[in-house]
């Protein structure tokens, strides 16, 4: 039937229906192109699943507790001086939360997407904030990331490409912060890469964080989400900060081998002080077995012991 | 009479309009199956792969105290009856030492995988950790054991991916991860402090292998536990492995209660 209609044509009008069809030709294949830059729907509310980590995910991590955590020298030196009473300072007041505070902290997600109005690609997805971690962008389009001499930002720049049906999120430029709320720092030179895996109506979030200046190696964390059919709100304002009348010339710290913090989770839980100053050597199996002989295994749980409520 | 310019139009726009759909459907798996799960494995699991314990610290590296039960709060009134009887030493006693070694909590363990092809259909992990071994059984030959153990019988299948290939580009891979749903449970322990799964529960796990540049890949297993016995709802975490290239540290260690 279309071929009908073409011979029944006069030529002038063949050639405008040829132009046509090689426009519906370039519509088509723009159309193509748009599913692969958005393989995967991530748009949505999604609810956090805390069954690992409650404690540092909810109410925060015990002061002295580094475990697992692949701290340099340099960083354990400076986490072991670190006082919470550092947020009640109007520049430190958002100190704690990165953007790695994304799958270490208590919070779901709402995710979206912001669309091209001509081809309909995302350019950007986007994470909205908590109270104290910044909204994040994930730039599409190719953009590159700022000059090493660009200022950083709370959020940090991301960008993100597909790698099969796994988003992948490149974050630079971020604040130097705390890989863990207990003040085990990250430089302002740590970068961080953010793979969103979905599965159904499960979405895995795994962050690997380097740091050249405080981590030996990667240190990496993934968080599972579901989603939801109630609304995760991005929610605000931003950090507050605390005010404990301290004079705001001082930086509330310990000095070296005064932190009151250092046996809490020995006494708690037994765990050796020595796994407690953490290392890459306490991200793996090996280390378990070295405690294997020293460990005494305590009685019953006596604080921050969970459960249903 | 159709013309030649028309036929090359329409040529043009059924080529243009069906490639996607094409690679689309392909992608979906509509065309004919593979002829193995081995041949057909999209991406390579075979080989030794080492825990990175980043989460859970306190309850994976260390037996944790009677009663700790920080993020079960789903965990219903029986779970928490059973959990509070937890006595390690009468497991022991009982030969049931290897009830934190089950297919619900296997990967929580710290320790080594040896992952290998048994046979061109089923995907075999070993564990240094307690010495466990499971089975994955693609296809839709698999038969239920006549006992029930503490891997249970799992079933396995490689998910398609979700979304298009990119017109002109290559078409996407066929599959892009594993999915592994295991039954036919012993009764164990989610945690090693005596919470409670039954025997009834199902344990869905997701393999994805997340590329790291130059570093060796990692391993990211999504696990998801139901259990109507004693969950509310279902008990959903994700455990990382990094690729090692040899069998360095394997040590293969019985099952222990108490430590």
């Amino acid at each position: 039937m279309f071929g009908d209609m073409v011979t029944a044509m006069p030529i002038v009008n063949r050639f405008r229906t040829s132009t046509a069809v090689a426009g519906l030709i370039v519509v088509m294949t723009a159309a193509a192109s748009r599913t692969a830059s958005a393989q995967v729907e991530l748009a949505g509310s999604w609810a956090a699943r805390n069954h690992e980590d409650a404690l540092e995910r909810g109410g925060g991590p015990y002061a002295v507790d580094y475990t697992g955590i692949p701290l340099n020298d340099d960083a354990r030196l400076r986490a072991l001086s670190y006082s919470a009473s550092q947020l009640s300072m109007i520049e430190r007041q958002c100190s704690l939360w990165a953007q790695y505070y994304l799958v270490t902290g208590p919070f779901g997600m709402k995710i979206s997407n912001e669309t091209d109005p001509i081809d309909g690609s995302t350019i950007a997805w986007k994470i909205g904030g908590w109270e104290d971690r910044a909204p994040m962008t994930i730039w599409m389009d190719g953009r590159p990331h700022p000059s090493k001499y660009a200022i950083h930002e709370r959020g940090g720049f991301t960008t993100g490409a597909w790698e099969g049906s796994t988003l992948v999120a490149t974050t630079t430029h971020m604040k130097a912060s705390s890989i863990r709320r207990n003040g085990t720092p990250t430089s302002d030179e740590a970068t961080m890469v953010t793979s969103f895996i979905r599965h159904a109506d499960v979405l895995t979030v795994l962050v690997v964080v380097e740091d050249p200046i405080y981590l030996t190696e990667p240190v990496m964390y993934s968080k599972s989400f579901e989603l939801d059919t109630s609304p995760q709100m991005p929610i605000g304002p931003p950090c507050v900060a605390g005010y404990e009348g301290v004079d705001d010339r001082q930086v509330p710290h310990f000095l070296p081998g005064t932190n009151p913090s250092i046996s809490e989770m020995t006494e708690l839980y037994h765990i050796p002080r020595e796994a407690l100053m953490g290392g890459a050597e306490t991200m793996y199996p090996e280390y378990r077995k070295k405690m294997k002989d020293g460990f005494v295994r305590p009685e019953k749980c006596v604080r921050n012991c969970g459960g249903p409520r | 009479m159709i013309s030649r310019r028309a036929h090359f139009v329409v040529a043009i726009v059924l080529a243009a309009g069906l490639g996607p759909i094409g690679v689309f459907a392909q992608g979906r798996g509509e065309a004919p199956g593979p002829p193995t799960a081995k041949a057909d494995a999209p991406f390579d699991l075979t080989g030794y792969w080492v825990s990175v314990i980043t989460e859970d610290w306190r309850y994976r590296m260390v037996t944790p105290a009677k009663g700790d039960y920080q993020g079960l709060g789903m965990l219903n009134p029986a779970a928490m009856k059973v959990a509070a009887r937890w006595d390690p030493d009468a497991d022991e006693k009982a030969g049931e030492q290897c009830k934190s070694y089950g297919a619900a909590s296997i990967l929580r363990v710290p320790g080594r995988i040896h992952i290998t092809w048994a046979d061109d259909n089923t995907l075999r992990l070993e564990f240094d950790a307690g010495m466990q071994k499971r089975a994955f059984h693609f296809g839709s030959a698999v038969t239920k054991s006549a006992d029930r153990s503490w891997q249970g019988d799992s079933v396995a299948r490689w998910e398609v991916p979700r979304g298009r290939g990119r017109a002109g580009g290559p078409p996407p891979p066929k599959f892009d991860s594993l999915k592994v749903v295991t039954t036919n449970l012993r009764a164990g322990y989610l945690r090693k402090n005596g919470v409670p799964y039954s025997e009834g529960a199902v344990v869905t796990d997701y393999f994805d292998l997340i590329p790291q540049g130059a570093r060796e890949p990692l391993l990211v297993v999504t696990t998801i536990v139901e259990d109507p016995e004693y969950l509310t709802q279902p008990f959903i975490v994700s455990t990382q492995f990094r690729r090692q290239g040899d069998a360095r540290g394997w040590d293969p260690t019985p099952c222990s209660a108490t430590w």
